[in-house]
C-alpha cells in the first residue's frame, strides 16, 4: 500500500499539471478557496459576502465574480490582490450568472424576484431587467451571444433572451426544477438540467425544442435521489458531464449518441464543475463532505480529492 | 345539478376565455372561522389567514408560469362564518364555474362535500383534515389530500424515533375526539415499526394546570419504563406543559415537543428558503403548515396545466392523478398522488420550536417503489373501495 502511494500521486498530478487555478466559492463559509493546479492543494483563501454561490471569471481572468446571495450583490474579486474591489448591481439574492461573450453584459438570475438582471460590467449600471417564470435559476449566454438563457425552478422553463430585443421571445418547458443551463461550443444544443424530474434535456437551439431527455439509473440508488445539477461539454463535443447531487456521481455521457457510458463515484452532493483549460481535468464541488473531486477526462477516472471550505458550491479553473 | 346543465354552463364560460386569448382557470378555496377553544398550554395567537395566504401566494405562482402559456389563474377565496352553511358557499363557487377547490376545513366538512362536488364535477383538493378516515372509507374518486394524513405524521415520527433506538413509548391522550384519532396513528405506527406503547395515559384534567403543571407532570407522568413520552393533544390543551416536567429525563414527541409537520419557518434545503422568503414577503408573517398545503393545493393545479399545456378541467384531474404526473416541492423528492386513495405522496418533516431536526423517510426505511410509501396507508392495506 505504502508503495502504491507515490505512483497514485504522481497520476494525480499528471493532468493538474496544466491546471491553471482553480478557485471554489464555498457556500457556508463566506469564502473562496483558491486551489493550485499543479500541487492540487489549496494554496489561499479569500474572504468574501455572504453565501457565495455561482462565480464566473471576467474574460481577462484578471477578476472573479462571485454571487454572494445573502448580501444581495455580485461582488468583483481582483485575482492579484486576492480582495474583494467592488460590488457589482445586482437585483435581489443572486445564484447564478453567466457572462456575455462581449465580456461586458453579465447576465444574473434573481432567484427571490422572478427576474434576470443585465449588469453592464464596466460601468457598474443595471443595463435591463427581463421578467421570467418563478424562481430563476440557471444562466447560460449562447457563444454568438444571442441568446441569454434562464432557467425557472418552479415554473419549469427555459426562458429565451433575445440580447438584441432585450426580451424574451420563446420559452421551452422541461422537467420539474430546472437548474442548470449551457450551450454547446458550435451554440447549436443547449443542455439544461432538472433536479427533481432526474433528467437532462438537449434542446436545439435552432427550434428551442427538446430534442432527447436523458435519465439516470444507478444501482443501489433510489431514484428520487438522482438529482442532476451541473452540467459541462467537452468543447471537442465528446463528452457531456453531469453532476447527480445527492446521488454523490458524476453521469459521464457520450455528447453525440447521448448514452449515459459510465458513472464516478465523486464526494457527497456534488453540484457544480468545471474543466481546465486544456480540458483534460474535470474538478466538481461535493457540498457536504466538503472538497472538490479531480477528474482526469482522458481516464475518466477521480484522480484526487481536495478538502476546501464548508458547502463548496461554485468552481472557476483559470486557465 | 341536472347533468344537462353542464355543457351549458362551459358554452358559457368558453367565449369569455377566448376573447381575452387566454385561457382562464378559477380556483376555488373554501374555509370556515371556527370559534377556537381555548389552546391553554400554547402562547402563540391563532393566525386568522392561515392557508388563504399560501393559496394567494400559489396564484401569483401559477399566474407567472401562466404568464408564458397564455394561462390565467383566479382564486375565488370564500369564508364561511362559524354558523354559516359550507355546502351552500361550495354551490357558489360551483356555479362560478370552479372545478377545483381547495378546503381548508373540518373532516365532517369536507365529508359532507364529496357528494354535491361529484355531482357538479369538481375536483376537491383538502388541505387541512389529517383524518384516515377520508383516506379509507370515505374517500371520493374526486377527492384529493394535499396535507399529510394523522397516518403519514405518526409514520414519519416513528421511524426517526425507532433510528433511535427510543423504542419504549410512554403515550399521554388528551380527552378531545381528535386526540384519540393521533393516538390510534401512533399505535399503529408502533406497530409498523417495531416500537412498543408501554403504556398509555389519558389526560383529563379541564382546568389549565399553568401554575401547578411543575407538580402535577412528575406524578403523571411515573409509568413503565420508556424512552420517550409521546403525546396526542392536537389544540395543545396541556402538551406543552409537558418538556422538562417529566419524572424521568424524557423526551416529548408527537402533537409537542418533536412534531411531524408538512412545513417549518426552519426548514431551507432544496430551495425552501425562496419560498419562505417569497412567502414572507407576501404576508408579512412566516408560513405555516395550512399555508404550504394550501400553496401546494393550487400549485398543483397550476403544475398541472402547464404540463399539459391545457386548462380543461377534466384533463387536469386526470393528469394530477396519472402516474406520469410529479410536481416539486421544496421537499428533495418528487410528489405525485397514491392512485388508491388521491394522498399526495411527500416528505414530513420533524421539527421542534426552532429547529428542524429531521425529514421522514428516515434512511433504511425502503419501500420497492418509492420511500415515500412507507409513510401512510400503502395500496395493501388501504380502506378506500373503487367507488
Amino acid at each position: 500500500m505504502k508503495r502504491l502511494l507515490p505512483a497514485l500521486l504522481l497520476l494525480g498530478l499528471a493532468p493538474g499539471a496544466s491546471a491553471g487555478t482553480i478557485y471554489v466559492s464555498n457556500e457556508k463559509d463566506n469564502t473562496v478557496s483558491v486551489i493550485d493546479g499543479g500541487s492540487l492543494e489549496v494554496v489561499d483563501t479569500i474572504k468574501v459576502g455572504r453565501r457565495p454561490r455561482g462565480i464566473t471569471l471576467s474574460k481577462d481572468g484578471g477578476q472573479l465574480f462571485v454571487c454572494a446571495s445573502d448580501d444581495d450583490a455580485v461582488q468583483v474579486v481582483d485575482l492579484a490582490t486576492k480582495k474583494v474591489v467592488h460590488d457589482l448591481p445586482s437585483g435581489h439574492d443572486p445564484e447564478l450568472f453567466a457572462l456575455h461573450p462581449d465580456g461586458r453584459q453579465l447576465f444574473i438570475a434573481n432567484e427571490d424576484s422572478n427576474v434576470v438582471t443585465v449588469v453592464d460590467v464596466p460601468t457598474r449600471r443595471v443595463t435591463y431587467q427581463v421578467d421570467v417564470g418563478v424562481e430563476p435559476e440557471g444562466m447560460a449566454v449562447s457563444p454568438d451571444g444571442r441568446w441569454a438563457v434562464n432557467t425557472s425552478e418552479t415554473t419549469n422553463m427555459v426562458h429565451w433572451i433575445d440580447t438584441e430585443k432585450r426580451a424574451t421571445v420563446d420559452h421551452t418547458q422541461v422537467g420539474a426544477r430546472p437548474r442548470y443551463a449551457t450551450f454547446s461550443k458550435d451554440g447549436r444544443q443547449l443542455w439544461v438540467s432538472s433536479e427533481i424530474g432526474g433528467t437532462v434535456a438537449v434542446i436545439d437551439a435552432a427550434t428551442r425544442k427538446v430534442t432527447k431527455t436523458i435519465g439516470f439509473k444507478l444501482k443501489g440508488i433510489a431514484q428520487d435521489k438522482i438529482q442532476p445539477v451541473g452540467v459541462r461539454l467537452t468543447d471537442d463535443g465528446r463528452y457531456a458531464f453531469v453532476a447527480l447531487g445527492p446521488a454523490n456521481h458524476v453521469a459521464v455521457i457520450d455528447a453525440q449518441t447521448h448514452e449515459v457510458k459510465q458513472y464516478l463515484l465523486v464526494g457527497r452532493r456534488v453540484w457544480q464543475m468545471d474543466l481546465s483549460a486544456d480540458q483534460k481535468t474535470l474538478f466538481t464541488t461535493n457540498g457536504v463532505s466538503g472538497d472538490v473531486s479531480v477528474i482526469d477526462v482522458e481516464k475518466l477516472s477521480v484522480v484526487k480529492t481536495v478538502k476546501v471550505g464548508r458547502y463548496p458550491w461554485g468552481v472557476a479553473v483559470k486557465g | 345539478m341536472r347533468p344537462s346543465a353542464v355543457p351549458l354552463l362551459l358554452a358559457l364560460l368558453l367565449p369569455a376565455a377566448a376573447h381575452a386569448q387566454e385561457a382562464e382557470l378559477r380556483i376555488g378555496y373554501l374555509t370556515q372561522e371556527v370559534e377556537a377553544p381555548p389552546s391553554l398550554s400554547t402562547p402563540d395567537e391563532p393566525v386568522p389567514d392561515a392557508g388563504l395566504m399560501g393559496a394567494r401566494l400559489a396564484i401569483a405562482d401559477n399566474a407567472t408560469t401562466g404568464r408564458f402559456l397564455k394561462q390565467r389563474f383566479e382564486l375565488d377565496a370564500v369564508t364561511v362564518a362559524p354558523d354559516g352553511d359550507v355546502e351552500t358557499a361550495f354551490r357558489d363557487l360551483a356555479a362560478k364555474g370552479d372545478r377545483f377547490v381547495v378546503l381548508n376545513l373540518s373532516a365532517a366538512a369536507v365529508a359532507r362535500l364529496t357528494k354535491p362536488a361529484q355531482a357538479a364535477g369538481v375536483t376537491l383538493l383538502n388541505a387541512r383534515a389529517p383524518d384516515d378516515s377520508l383516506r379509507a372509507e370515505g374517500c371520493a374518486p374526486n377527492l384529493l389530500h394535499v396535507a399529510p394524513s394523522r397516518a403519514m405524521l405518526a409514520d414519519a415520527l416513528a421511524q426517526y424515533l425507532v433510528k433511535k433506538r427510543w423504542s419504549k413509548w410512554l403515550l399521554v391522550v388528551g380527552r378531545r375526539p381528535e386526540d384519540a384519532l393521533y393516538a390510534a396513528a401512533i399505535r399503529r405506527a408502533a406497530k409498523r415499526f417495531g416500537a412498543t406503547v408501554v403504556e398509555e395515559k389519558r389526560w383529563t384534567a379541564e382546568s389549565d394546570v399553568n401554575r401547578t403543571a411543575e407538580a402535577e407532570v412528575p406524578v403523571f407522568t411515573q409509568a413503565r419504563a420508556h424512552d420517550v413520552l409521546v403525546v396526542a393533544d392536537e389544540i395543545g390543551e396541556f402538551g406543552e406543559y409537558l418538556p422538562y416536567r417529566t419524572w424521568e429525563a424524557r423526551p416529548v414527541a408527537g402533537t409537542q415537543g418533536l412534531v411531524p409537520t408538512s412545513w417549518h419557518r426552519t426548514h431551507e434545503q432544496w430551495g425552501a428558503s425562496q419560498l419562505q422568503n417569497r412567502f414572507k414577503a407576501l404576508a408579512h408573517r412566516p408560513m405555516t403548515p395550512a399555508d404550504l398545503d394550501a400553496w401546494t393545493a393550487v400549485r398543483l393545479v397550476g403544475e398541472a396545466a402547464a404540463q399539459t399545456r391545457s386548462t380543461d378541467p377534466a384533463a387536469l384531474a386526470t393528469h394530477i392523478r396519472s402516474p406520469g404526473f410529479a410536481m416539486s416541492a421544496f421537499k428533495g423528492v418528487p410528489m405525485s398522488v397514491r392512485p388508491w386513495d388521491g394522498q399526495l405522496r411527500q416528505p414530513v418533516l420533524l421539527a421542534a420550536d426552532r429547529s428542524l431536526v429531521s425529514v421522514s423517510p428516515q434512511d433504511g426505511f425502503l419501500h420497492p417503489k418509492t420511500d415515500l410509501d412507507t409513510l401512510g396507508f400503502d395500496q395493501p392495506e388501504t380502506g378506500c373501495k373503487p367507488h
